[in-house]
């Protein structure tokens, strides 16, 4: 575990790789390119080593192992100022893995590249305008409103107290509404890989955030039948003051 | 991840403008403590913890090792519903207790039910629970009186007097507020008495919003003048409290319990932990029944178990199997109904995974469907068909629970022993009463 969020310093600084196995044709792109680079298994390693300037940027090679890929990539997105620019190498059968996870990198490159490919993609990457990719800091829908700046929600006005899993399942449903989503997609999107207790923890939180949204607001995460769950389209006049 | 849980944390501390964090633990008793600090002192307090002295909590330190640590489980904050908005909102965050060497402290009963938690889930099992707590609401206390049931209504009854159903949907309110999902609630059987049956959940969040549960009750039933009481036998007479407790266990996204070619849709997985829980009942009855009053709930005629057995549609034998609607797999689950509402969660929560466990891992084999109503059965019938007894009273499962290994295991030494060592002190201390009983049987008579 990290003890501070890890900093990235755009063009500066050396690279930091993940990958299970280092791949050949990455650490000789690198080389080639003239990068300093670093590989580490994981989040701690990548935090102990750290250069007092921050990363310059991170390779993350998307493996069998695809959840400990996400998780490094949400890991390196803690830092809200300066996250470390990352560009994901990923095979051409994975792409699908990509979905709905663009909030956790900046480019993708597919494997096997063309090292004329990387290197451009690497020199895009670090080209030095400081600006991260366009996230709006505010998610609206009908009365929902969630400020991903400050992890708060509202209802009507109301505020929304919730658990961070709360927060995070009703902000992802939030960002693609009218869109159903299995459980397993879910789980997958939402907790990541640490999540031993399956789709049913999904349930859980479902009927949780329903509980806190309120009777009048309940139904904006809707049971899809034998497929999971869509949120958006209330029934109209549906609505009661209790 | 846990460094995002507390980020968070710390953001909406900020963000709502929080005065005050209440930190909450649970001693040995199940009883609710807590202490507040200042939103300042809350990063150090998720990081570090905070030291407290343990040597005045029920169940903790010696007072020679007095000092242990409150650490923050950040997955439990939440901003309590009440309280006074204009001095700013007050939040609270459930504890797991370590000794200042930072490991688990062994008097801590949240930390007891993390590691069989912890067990299961090292088995790719994780277990789910759902109780269905009963109560009573009264009338203010009277010294020396007994308690005033606020309505005379029975089962499911819509009383007339409203006082009681207002109250319950306030309770409803302010629990699905804190994340606390309720399935039903209804007037029980007894005057003003209560039902509410909570949505299950894993086992530690649900031991934690067990002790959220008896405090949202009582503070709800105060702020209208009444009171709320988890006592397991309140009145004499009609039926007492109890919190049948709905257990399953899941292997990812399968009912480890489900079978659907067995004509009970049980697994024998599911068999072998309700044999388990059979085998073991008696021994962990002292946890789940942790009162002198206790054992006045647990008497024929009641509807309360009394024998130990197990059976689908009989509600005197000690583990149901309810009949899942549409035969839904993910809803096949076992219900243990000896435990009263006065029991410590974390313990009670602990027990029944540990004896049900063994009777997977030993592989204990299930007696017989007790189907018929056991009330009506003589004893010798009963010892027939194998059929035993629940303890009687505090002191006899006292004395089963101090032979048994598996409990003590379970528990740790620490628990174990000043557990039995307060309870035989309680049992001391009832022996000598002189009860009205007494008083109106035998003062005139003898």
């Amino acid at each position: 575990m990290s003890a501070h969020p890890i900093r990235g310093r755009c063009g500066e600084g050396a690279v930091v790789v993940f990958a299970a196995d280092m791949p050949a044709d990455v650490a000789r792109a690198l080389d080639m390119a003239g990068y300093e680079w670093r590989p580490v298994p994981g989040l701690p390693d990548a935090s102990a080593a750290e250069p007092s300037t921050g990363w310059g940027a991170a390779v993350v090679v998307v493996g069998d192992d695809t959840e400990a890929a996400w998780a490094f990539c949400r890991g390196l997105r803690r830092s809200d100022t300066d996250p470390v620019r990352t560009l994901v190498l990923i095979g051409g059968a994975r792409l699908d893995e990509l979905d709905l996870r663009d909030d956790l990198f900046d480019d993708f490159c597919i494997t096997p590249f063309h090292p004329s490919e990387f290197d451009a993609r690497m020199r895009h990457l670090l080209a030095a305008t400081p600006v991260g990719p366009a996230r709006a800091d505010l998610v609206e829908y009908q009365e929902l409103s969630l400020n991903l700046e400050t992890y708060q929600a509202a209802i009507a006005g109301r505020p929304l107290d919730l658990t961070f899993m709360e927060y995070e399942l009703l902000k992802f449903l939030a960002q693609n509404p009218g869109k159903v989503f299995s459980r397993e997609m879910l789980l997958s999107r939402v907790w990541g890989y640490e999540y031993y207790g399956g789709a049913r923890t999904v349930d859980v939180h479902v009927r949780r955030l329903r509980a806190k949204l309120g009777e009048e607001y309940a139904d904006m995460i809707q049971t899809v039948r034998s497929v999971g769950y869509r949120f958006g389209q209330m029934r109209w006049g549906a609505t009661s003051d209790d | 991840m846990l460094d995002q849980h507390r980020d968070y944390v710390l953001k909406t501390v900020t963000e709502r403008g929080v005065r005050l964090v209440r930190l909450w633990f649970t001693d040995v008793l199940g009883n609710l403590k807590s202490f507040a600090i200042s939103p300042a002192e809350l990063e150090n307090a998720l990081s570090d913890g905070m030291t407290f002295d343990g040597s005045s909590i029920d169940g903790f330190s010696r007072v020679q090792e007095a000092d242990v640590l409150a650490v923050p489980d950040p997955h439990t904050f939440e901003i309590l519903p009440w309280g006074d908005p204009g001095s700013g909102a007050e939040a609270r965050v459930f504890c797991d207790i370590h000794d200042l060497d930072g490991q688990p402290f062994a008097g801590d009963p949240r930390q007891v039910l993390r590691r069989h938690v912890q067990a299961a889930h090292a088995q790719g099992l994780t277990f789910y629970i759902a109780p269905d707590i009963e109560f009573f609401y009264f009338e203010p206390p009277q010294p020396g009186e007994r308690p005033v049931p606020l309505d005379s209504g029975g089962y499911f009854d819509l009383t007339t007097r409203d006082a009681t159903g207002d109250l319950r949907k306030r309770t409803i309110r302010t629990l699905e507020q804190l994340g606390i999902p309720v399935e039903y609630s209804f007037h029980e059987d007894s005057p003003s008495q209560q039902e509410i049956d909570l949505r299950h959940t894993d086992a530690l969040t649900m031991a934690d919003s067990v002790m959220t549960f008896r405090l949202v009750v009582r503070e709800v039933a105060a702020s209208q003048g009444l009171y709320a009481t988890f006592m397991p036998k309140p009145l004499e007479g009609v039926q007492g409290s109890g919190m049948h407790t709905h257990l399953s266990l899941f292997r990812g996204d399968e009912n480890a319990f489900y079978d659907p070619d067995d004509p009970y849709n049980l697994s024998a997985l599911a068999k072998s932990f309700m044999a388990g829980l059979l085998v073991h009942a008696a021994e962990i009855t002292a946890i789940t029944n942790p009162t002198v009053n206790s054992y006045k709930r647990l008497v024929p005629g009641f509807e309360a178990p009394v024998h130990v057995s197990w059976a689908r549609n009989n509600r005197s034998g000690l583990i149901r199997v309810p009949i899942p609607k549409r035969g839904n797999p993910v809803a096949t689950r076992v219900e243990y109904r000896s435990p009263d509402p006065a029991c410590n969660p974390y313990l009670a929560f602990s027990l029944m995974l540990a004896a049900g466990m063994r009777g997977v891992e030993q592989g204990y084999e299930l007696p017989a469907e007790a189907d018929a109503n056991l009330f009506e059965l003589d004893d010798v019938r009963l010892s027939d068909l194998g059929v035993g007894q629940l303890p009687q009273s505090l002191a006899d499962s006292l004395r089963v629970m101090e032979q048994s290994d598996l409990v003590r295991e379970a528990l740790g030494d620490h628990i174990f022993e000043w557990f039995l060592r307060n309870k035989r002190r309680e049992w001391r201390d009832y022996k000598t009463h002189v009860s009205q009983f007494e008083i109106d049987r035998y003062l005139g008579s003898l």
